[in-house]
């Protein structure tokens, strides 16, 4: 597993107050809404906010973060292309 | 003729103590706010994932009616809380986030509770209630408001049940009484009474 993408899982862990969820039990390709993790409206925000800050990647559409967020490896895959950090 | 009400149970949560009608029903070793409520969560084997994304005052009031709540089959409860020092503990935090305009990175999730009635829609989804609710930010604990507004909803059948009280976090310090007023009970409803119990456990 890179690096980028235990980054990932531990951030969103941490940020997103996942409590009792290993990073074990995140899949890369686990879908991050809907019934995979079961994120929401409000964790969608946080992770576009989480891109800025750590990444230095704006979303000039909030619509954008459909697919960059479908996954870890769609999130892994999108910092890699973009990030200025 | 006034209808009479009656205070059907009510709950302290203070010092790191959990009461139920003056009982103790947990108490914790933790200090800080945070660990204790969540060793009271995982006491209380409370299935609810979300509780751990809320900002500190709707965890407080989450434990309150959930311990008054989780046995009662009635839907139609009204909420009527109050406290003193309104959001500030997310306010606080939501400030700290926006004070450096070059590390400007607010938190989406900090942010939207910086109200202080999100608490009752935190109640409202566990409970799966559709009911009347208010939030009110008082200088002091103030009986007769809450009184007055329970004894109407009740009278005008508006709620079978109305979940009261004060739930106040700030700088670390936290006390929360809530207590269910019913058309039946132990406890008159009445602003004595209502007082009385909630300085038992000052």
């Amino acid at each position: 597993m890179s690096n980028l993408k235990i980054e990932l899982k531990e951030k969103i862990i941490e940020q997103l107050n996942l409590e009792d969820i290993a990073i074990e039990e995140i899949a890369d390709t686990d879908p991050l809404f809907g019934e995979g993790l079961g994120l929401d409206s409000i964790d969608a925000l946080e992770l576009i906010v989480m891109l800025d800050k750590d990444y230095g990647i704006k979303l000039a559409d909030p619509k954008q973060g459909r697919t960059i967020f479908e996954s870890i490896d769609s999130m892994a895959a999108y910092i890699e292309e973009n990030r200025s950090r | 003729m006034q209808k009479e009400f009656y205070i059907q149970s009510y709950c302290h949560i203070t010092r790191n103590e959990v009461l139920v009608n003056g009982k103790s029903v947990f108490k914790s070793d933790e200090i800080e706010f945070t660990s204790f409520i969540k060793a009271a969560y995982k006491n209380f084997d409370i299935d609810h994932s979300k509780f751990f994304k809320m900002d500190n005052l709707s965890k407080l009031a989450f434990i309150a009616s959930d311990v008054l709540l989780k046995n009662e089959p009635e839907k139609n409860i009204a909420l009527i809380l109050s406290n003193n020092a309104s959001s500030l503990d997310s306010d606080r935090k939501h400030q700290s986030s926006i004070a450096d305009p070059e590390n400007f990175y607010p938190s989406p999730a900090v942010f939207v509770y910086t109200l202080p009635n999100i608490c009752l829609g935190e109640i409202s989804i566990k409970h799966q209630l559709y009911s009347e609710n208010s939030f009110f930010v008082f200088e002091n604990f103030n009986a007769d408001v809450l009184s007055t507004y329970a004894n109407s909803l009740l009278a005008d059948d508006k709620a079978e049940k109305a979940l009261c009280g004060w739930v106040n976090i700030d700088e670390g310090k936290y006390d929360a009484f809530l207590y269910v007023v019913a058309k039946k009970g132990t406890f008159v409803h009445s602003i004595p009474e209502i007082n009385l119990l909630y300085k038992t456990n000052e």
